[in-house]
């Protein structure tokens, strides 16, 4: 009558699984050898990671291990305590972050902008516009589809501001003209692309998107379009895991001469994508 | 079209040149996989037999949890199991999140109901047979689902194979609990989602031929178990 | 074929003198589905020869079978084994072959040696076992045979030689020839008659009437789950008392 025997297999794997567990994942005896990094799709998409992290590496020994998510995920994530560092590019929710006690501190790390981009017929007519918010204006009032991060991130919080600043209410337009993805930047733009719908996006994912059929850059150089990174050490006080030793020298190299030459030193068809721009001796 | 057909030629350049970057994919697919395969047998070949031949009160509730249990969507037991090793999470000290250790216990919730409520439909239609002859010889119920899953066992292997087809080709959970990070966490399926994502279509679909290879091969493999099967009077 | 004079050598048990004998039935009821499928059975049976259970279909004899080797629990009422009740001690000395052979998907020689394992005997004696049983069968040839390839004649031959290698004091079979050739019931008889002459207390349901005047000491006729006669073998073909069986002897419907 009693499950004797099923419930003695199930014990023994369950315990089988957990020494698994401990056996097989790197890093837990030699504790610094990596970090985990929260970071936002357009810096994983664009190639930037896989161009500097090499360098970091070979200098430390320092094995950096992203994971890219929407900023406010990423964000998030760190919370938790499921990073060591973040490098995001949402100034007033880093400068919350840091303030509500989660990282110890933020430092400028690069810039790039943002793009406006659309098919080549820009059915709002918004090409060549200085105003980005004019631009959105137009959109809104053409009702020209428009596809928009919908997720959080720090590119998503920078187009809210711009409708904002366009007196525009664009979600109550949500699922007509205005397409709320919930992805990241690839994925948007594979839908922008897919529904001849305008989209913002940041230059860098987009010089390196593969998909872009005969959409263009319509709207650009606006201030407005400015897009700032920034990079916080997730606070060891608050969780105990975090690797503050080695996601500092992350941080250290990053905003460093060194770091930031490799930065710049990044290329995509030739055009540079990202822009350091961390102040010296910070 | 134009896609297609460079997805095809990619994909046999990867193939043909065996890429590092391909293999690596690959293998950590694989690994994650098997490991999670192999896991989820043991402990879906214990609870169907359990199920099969043991009496006791919520038999039938449990049994019919288990077969809604196939149906989990990927992405779900991604999200359970990451709750449950995030930092802040219950089983946040062992630190296994954004590890392939994570993807394989994701797997394992997903596959093993599978093999569990296939192992425990092969032990019901063989017990319906051998009931009473194993009763008569004096069999105790642990003796009796020791035979029913050795006699069982092409029907076993069977559920095995489904079991790694699933999880082979499923992106939401490995996804959610390890972070397709490079070199670390990034299998066939999260790579897959990657290229799309960067619009690399023809590199996304060359990725998706050489998965869609593995499938076959494990459905080949499938049919010629069943196949051997039959031969010996063993179905 | 096979060589029902090779010597089972097993008397271990009976030179002990531990015999099951008289099993007795005391008002053993089996209810199912509101029907008395055994109505309040009294039976003593105390002979060493074959008992044959005969009876018209639904009679009750395949039920009786299986409530007298502790295969279902009765309803009511009690069985005694030599003054004993039926508990594991009990059933871990009978044995029983079905209508059809129920054999497990591998070869013949390991379908007995799990049937021995089963039974806890210890390996060098398995082998021992194996052998032997499987030269009872006349399936020297065809140890590593896949069981459920080998023909119906050889099949059930062979479940009764597993059941035979258990070294039971008591064998039940219900029914185990009637699909058979008649060939190989000829040699499940033979092996039937040897088994009884080495001591073992053999139990059949049958429905040949042939085959119960070959091999039966005596005879219980069954019918609506009552026990209509219980007689003699030899007074019980020439004079059966009771109308149905009378009937049934005539190859009448008994209803």
């Amino acid at each position: 009558m009693t499950a004797s025997f099923a419930r003695r297999t199930v014990l023994r794997c369950i315990a089988g699984a957990l020494v698994l567990a401990f056996a097989a994942p790197a890093g837990l005896t030699a504790d610094e050898r990596f970090i985990i990094v929260q970071s936002t799709t357009s810096t994983q998409n664009s190639g930037l990671f896989d161009h500097i992290l090499p360098e970091f590496e070979k200098k430390t020994g320092i094995e950096v291990r992203v994971v890219a998510v929407g900023t406010g995920q990423a964000l998030k994530n760190a919370m938790n305590g499921d990073g060591d560092v973040v490098l995001v590019h949402s100034k007033p929710d880093e400068e919350k972050f840091v303030a509500d006690g989660w990282g110890t501190r933020r430092h400028d790390v690069m810039y790039n902008d943002f793009v406006i981009v659309g098919p080549s017929s820009d059915p709002a007519h918004i090409a060549g516009l200085k105003n980005a918010d004019k631009a959105f204006k137009k959109i809104a009032d053409a009702q020209a589809p428009f596809a928009s991060r919908g997720d959080d991130s720090g590119t998503h919080k920078a187009e809210l501001r711009l409708w904002e600043d366009a007196g525009i209410d664009a979600k109550k337009a949500s699922g007509d003209w205005y397409l709320e993805t919930g992805s990241g930047m690839g994925a948007t733009l594979n839908t922008a692309v897919g529904k001849h719908a305008y989209t913002m996006s940041d230059r860098a994912t987009w010089l390196s998107f593969g998909n872009k059929d005969d959409f263009e850059v319509h709207v650009e150089g606006d201030p407005k379009l400015f897009n700032q990174y920034g990079v916080i050490l997730v606070n060891p006080k608050k969780h105990a895991n975090v690797k503050a030793k080695g996601g500092q020298t992350f941080v250290d190299w990053l905003i460093s001469t060194e770091g930031q030459a490799a930065i710049a030193s990044y290329k995509i068809d030739g055009q540079q994508p990202f822009f350091p721009n961390a102040r010296p001796g910070s | 079209m134009a896609d297609f057909i460079d997805a095809f030629e990619t994909a046999l350049g990867l193939i043909v040149t065996l890429s590092p970057d391909l293999v690596e994919i690959l293998l950590l697919s694989l690994k994650v996989s098997l490991s999670a395969v192999a896991i989820a047998s043991v402990l879906g070949f214990a609870i169907g037999g359990a199920l099969a031949v043991y009496r006791f009160p919520g038999r039938g509730a449990v049994a019919a949890v288990l077969s809604a249990m196939m149906g989990l969507p990927p992405v779900v037991a991604g999200l359970f199991v990451y709750l449950l090793l995030s930092n802040v999470g219950p089983l946040g000290v062992l630190q296994l999140l954004y590890t392939p250790t994570a993807m394989i216990v994701a797997q394992v919730v997903l596959v093993t109901p599978i093999i569990g409520a296939l192992t425990r439909q092969a032990c019901q239609d063989l017990l319906e047979e051998y009931d009473e002859q194993l009763r008569s010889l004096g069999a105790s119920s642990d003796a009796i689902v020791i035979t029913l899953l050795w006699d069982g066992r092409y029907r076993l292997i069977t559920a095995v194979l489904a079991g790694f087809g699933r999880a082979v080709a499923e992106v939401g959970a490995v996804m959610i609990v390890g972070g397709n990070i490079d070199h670390v966490t990034r299998t066939m399926t999260t790579a897959i989602a990657l290229e799309t994502s960067k619009g690399n279509i023809a590199l996304a679909l060359a990725l998706g031929i050489v998965l869609l290879a593995i499938a076959f091969a494990v459905n080949a493999a499938l049919i010629w178990v069943q196949r051997l099967a039959r031969r010996f009077a063993y179905a | 074929m096979l060589d029902p004079t090779v010597p089972i050598d097993r008397s271990r048990a009976r030179l002990t003198g531990s015999t099951p004998l008289p099993v007795e039935l005391r008002k053993l009821s089996f209810v199912a589905s509101g029907k008395h499928v055994i109505d309040a059975i009294d039976l003593i049976i105390a002979t060493h020869g074959i008992t044959a259970i005969m009876g018209p279909n639904g009679a009750g004899k395949s039920i009786l079978l299986r409530l007298m080797h502790g295969l279902i629990a009765p309803t009511a009422g009690e069985i005694l084994w030599a003054g004993r009740p039926m508990d594991r001690t009990v059933t871990c000395r009978q044995a029983m072959v079905f209508q059809r052979p129920v054999l497990l998907r591998r070869s013949a020689s390991a379908n007995i040696w799990h049937a021995l394992g089963l039974r806890g005997v210890d390996r060098g004696e398995r082998a021992i076992r194996v052998d032997e049983a499987l030269k009872l069968a006349g399936l020297e040839g065809q140890a590593s045979t896949p069981a459920r390839v080998l023909s119906g004649g050889e099949q059930q031959r062979l479940c009764l030689a597993r059941a035979l290698s258990l070294d039971p004091d008591v064998l039940f079979l219900d029914e185990p020839t009637s699909s058979l050739d008649p060939a190989s019931t000829l040699a499940i008889e033979r092996l039937l008659l040897d088994a009884q002459r080495q001591g073992i207390k053999v139990i059949i349901v049958t429905h040949d009437v042939g085959q119960a005047q070959r091999l039966a000491q005596d005879v219980i006729f069954l019918h609506h789950g009552r026990v209509i006669e219980h007689q003699d073998a030899v007074i019980f073909f020439k004079h059966p008392e009771s109308e149905s069986a009378r009937a049934f002897m005539s190859g009448g419907l008994v209803l």
